[in-house]
């Protein structure tokens, strides 16, 4: 814009900016320079992850990138053939995405009691929420199994124990994010709608729940990748009471043994584990534009 | 269409009163302005009118039914916001029809509804846009078609105009009465600028501190302040007020302030003789005071031209009276420049008188 103005108008006197590409080249050299630093682990762990095991145990994987022709498929083909691998990835389906979806939409419905009506004891409530963000995840097992186990509902090992578990944890931040999103929303918008004949349920679902759509993209892709990525709850509350429904994590620590042996298998798992994730955060980031609620009021 | 009655309405937030004590009949059909400085309780009357404010005591009925209790959408009144508040993910069509689906209408009438109002709008070609696609002006019309299609009893506005430009404020302004003269529904519309006021309103509510100050037809308000808030608020540019003493009595009372000495104008004669301790506020318009001799009873003062503001077809000129900045509008074929000394006439039959004390219009009589 600026460029454009100053060649256009051909200011007398004064000297032609430089070019706007070579104006920035030094902000984007020093952001290209960051990104491969960076990356450097994330590369060398897809290089290695085309390489033999021989090749692993002798050589740096920078090496590897000038002689390419050792690269192989071997690593891929073993991890992908086990039986295991396909079974993980249906049960880590099956646990993220209830696992995401429950907790969001329990926290869109109390963020939008917290922003938008009043209760009593509403301040209070939320802050307590919002307390619960500092308690650490690890210290609420012992409790949480005891109840989930034998002596109390009994569902330990099942997929409903880890969403509920999932759930609780992701419950603080959700509704902290989403009340202070639903909470800028602009209040003559439901006011407008309150005279329109909206009750506060269809003012939620009709206009609440779109207008914080960019909130509530960004929200899944973070608690599907903690879901997607988590060992340590799925270990918990599943794992160790039920093989069979082992998510991804679990399967691919399992894939390395526990002297450390073939951990070029883990390289190639990683890789295919990452590809889910990818796909969400490319499908859901579209939505973070912002300015969805642009156009509503004036400003 | 209904009349709407506030009948010695207050509200306050906590210790904080934001209306005092409003009693208001609104005609079936009027135009009602509330005009008044930011703070004044214009909004939250309006706002009570909507619902979206609860009344600490008095009643206010919409038609013959008292609305206290009821819910925003039982009301049958339609609002139109200062910020325009339009559903940002729906199209221009589907905040129109958003009122009328939630009300059950049939499908059919919604399209007759919708597309009548955006004809009225003049946004027929937009219906498919989102609130975002639009400029200022196309959404505030969006707003006001969302309150037509409605089809209330009453419409209330809030400042529809204030976050549009000049031009098309005044274009915008138009249009409102225009629709009004269709409809012929009742509107409540909130203002601060009493040129907005003076140019809608059937009548004009003028709202100070959170009182009521005086309710009349733009020319009364003019012609006829109740007290010195709204002389001073009503007319641009702003009445004139210089403290002045009264000294002798009958046909040579005068009112005297520094170097300067006016007969008292024989309309306040007699009303004068009701205020202890003689002190008033001299009042008039800068559109009666001339550097030209007048038509009416007047008396002339020396003044020093100060400023001059030069607008075209007049001038704004600001001359210093008795230590106080007056300013008096005149034809520009004056061609009065800074420093000039001028003779600047009084008109002293369109000249109002104030109690220096309770700040009220003086009563004049007959003579």
């Amino acid at each position: 814009m600026t460029t454009a103005t100053a060649t256009a108008g051909a200011r007398p006197g004064g000297a032609r900016p430089a070019p706007r590409l070579l104006r920035r080249l030094p902000l984007h050299l020093v952001i290209v320079l960051l990104m491969v630093v960076w990356l450097i682990p994330t590369i060398g762990l897809l290089v290695n992850s085309f390489r033999p095991p021989e090749a692993l145990t002798q050589s740096g994987w920078w090496t590897a990138i000038f002689s390419p022709s050792q690269f192989t498929l071997d690593n891929y083909a073993h991890v992908l053939a086990q039986s295991d691998i396909s079974a993980g990835f249906v049960n880590s389906l099956f646990i993220s995405i209830p696992a995401t979806v429950i907790p969001i939409m329990v926290a869109a419905f109390a963020a939008y009691a917290f922003a938008w009506m009043s209760f009593p004891g509403r301040d209070l409530l939320f802050i307590a929420v919002v307390g619960l963000l500092v308690v650490p995840l690890q210290s609420t097992f012992i409790p949480i199994l005891q109840l989930f186990g034998p002596k109390g509902v009994n569902i330990a090992g099942s997929f409903l124990a880890v969403w509920l578990a999932h759930t609780g944890y992701g419950l603080p931040f959700a509704i902290f994010l989403l009340r202070n999103f639903m909470g800028e929303l602009p209040r003559e918008v439901f006011e407008s709608a309150a005279i329109d004949g909206a009750s506060p349920v269809t003012a939620f679902f009709r206009l609440a729940l779109p207008m914080t759509v960019p909130a509530i993209a960004a929200l899944a892709i973070f608690q599907f990748l903690f879901v997607w990525n988590d060992l340590l709850v799925a270990l918990i509350y599943l794992g160790a009471q039920n093989p069979d429904n082992k998510p991804l994590t679990i399967v691919v620590s399992n894939l390395v043994s526990s002297l450390g042996g073939g951990w070029q298998y883990l390289a190639a798992a990683a890789f295919v584990t990452m590809a889910v994730p990818l796909a969400v955060f490319l499908g859901l980031q579209r939505y973070f534009v912002r300015g969805i609620v642009g156009g509503s009021v004036k400003g | 269409m209904a009349t709407v009655t506030f009948d010695h309405v207050t509200k306050k937030y906590g210790e904080v009163v934001a209306v005092d004590d409003f009693t208001l009949q609104i005609q079936d059909g009027e135009f009602m302005v509330f005009v008044g400085p930011s703070g004044c309780g214009k909004t939250t009357s309006l706002r009570m009118i909507a619902g979206l404010e609860d009344i600490t005591t008095g009643t206010l009925a919409i038609g013959d039914k008292v609305v206290n209790d009821i819910p925003p959408k039982d009301r049958d009144i339609a609002m139109v916001f200062q910020s325009y508040a339009l559903y940002p993910h729906m199209s221009v069509f589907d905040n129109l029809a958003f009122g009328l689906k939630l009300r059950k209408v049939d499908k059919k009438e919604i399209d007759r509804r919708v597309k009548e109002a955006a004809e009225t709008i003049q946004l027929t070609n937009l219906l498919q846009r989102k609130p975002k696609e639009l400029s200022g002006g196309q959404r505030q019309r969006v707003a006001l078609g969302r309150a037509i299609v409605r089809e209330p009893a009453v419409f209330l506005m809030d400042e529809p105009l204030s976050n549009l430009d000049a031009k098309l404020r005044v274009q915008t302004r138009a249009e409102i009465a225009r629709l009004h003269q269709r409809l012929k529904t009742t509107i409540v519309y909130v203002t601060h600028d009493q040129v907005e006021a003076m140019t809608m309103g059937q009548r004009i509510a003028v709202m100070s501190q959170a009182k009521l100050q005086q309710v009349g037809p733009p020319q009364e308000l003019y012609d006829h302040p109740a007290n010195k808030f709204v002389a001073g608020f009503i007319g641009s540019p702003s009445m004139n007020f210089l403290p002045v003493e009264l000294s002798g009595s009958g046909e040579t009372a005068v009112l005297r302030t520094d170097g300067l000495q006016i007969p008292l104008p024989s309309h306040y004669r007699s009303a004068v003789g009701a205020v202890t301790g003689g002190r008033f506020v001299i009042g008039i318009r800068p559109e009666h005071l001339d550097v030209a001799p007048l038509s009416g009873p007047s008396t002339t003062v020396q003044a020093r031209a100060d400023v001059v503001e030069y607008l075209g077809n007049e001038e704004l000129l600001h001359v210093e009276i008795a230590g106080t900045d007056v300013v008096a509008v005149v034809s520009a074929d004056r061609r009065v420049r800074p420093d000039d000394v001028l003779t600047v006439h009084l008109p002293l039959d369109k000249m109002h008188l104030f109690d220096a004390e309770t700040e009220l219009n003086l009563p004049r009589s007959a003579a």
